[in-house]
């Protein structure tokens, strides 16, 4: 495994980082407030996994007034992306959505 | 000779259906019927006919599959090209579904060959398929505990 690879698996292997990183990814720019308030864990916890996701590059901050705002970098899941597998999954779940469809078709 | 600028690669579904073939052909090529599976659209069965698929957007991705249609040939084969992402670092690919009779059913065959600079690959597939990502992250991460 790459270190590129190793890191990012290590940065996303904690369950209270990766939900904030998802949620990131899911629903865009948001401060560590509203990151803390459905976290369960205390506002300086989430700004330290925040800081450790930062140095994984896989969070940006901006800062605005006295609040700081956390978007995700998407781009920094390249080394872990496959196109080939990602495409064998869309088209399998897809698949299915036809045989449901045939089905739904018969009656 | 390399050429080592561009890299192709392949995505090949194979299933068999219980159904009569003309079904899955009407599942393939009516836009009402695609939608139900695939995506919503606005496909016609014309070769040259551009149209798009619309998927829900996503952080650094609109949503939306740009296509053209390359072959229909009915009840066999319909071919499209498939082109996800923005500008110059789109993904380039080309879908093509044949249909033939296995048993009393049908076999359906999908196969998905992707073009694109090596070098926007990986990049591209990230922000193409993030939400897939998490899933086999988990699996990875089971399998290391």
């Amino acid at each position: 495994m790459s270190n590129a690879q190793d890191l990012l698996f290590r940065t996303l292997a904690d369950p209270t980082r990766r939900t904030s990183f998802e949620r990131l990814c899911r629903e865009g720019e948001q401060t560590v407030g509203a990151l803390t308030t459905r976290a369960k864990v205390s506002q300086p916890a989430v700004s330290k996994h925040l800081a450790v996701l930062k140095q994984a590059g896989l969070v940006r901050d901006r800062h605005e007034g006295r609040q700081t705002h956390y978007s995700a970098q998407l781009s920094a899941l390249a080394p872990l992306i496959d196109w080939t597998s990602q495409m064998t999954g869309f088209w399998q779940s897809r698949f299915d959505q036809l045989e449901d469809l045939l089905k739904r078709m018969d009656q | 000779m390399t050429d080592t600028a561009t890299e192709t690669r392949s995505v090949i579904l194979e299933r068999e259906f219980p159904h009569a073939l003309e079904k899955i052909w009407r599942a393939l090529t009516q836009p009402h019927l695609i939608a139900e599976w695939l995506l919503k659209n606005d496909f016609q069965p014309v070769v040259g006919h551009p149209f798009k698929l619309r998927g829900d957007p996503q952080p650094g991705w609109n949503g939306i599959i740009d296509c053209k249609v390359l072959v229909v040939e009915p009840n066999k084969t319909l071919s499209y090209t498939w082109v996800a992402g923005e500008a110059d670092l789109a993904i380039q690919s080309v879908v093509t579904f044949s249909v033939s009779p296995a048993g009393a059913g049908t076999l359906l065959r999908m196969e998905q060959t992707g073009f694109r600079p090596d070098q926007q690959r990986n990049y591209q597939g990230a922000k193409y398929g993030w939400a897939h990502f998490f899933g086999r992250l988990e699996q990875v991460l089971e399998k290391q505990v």
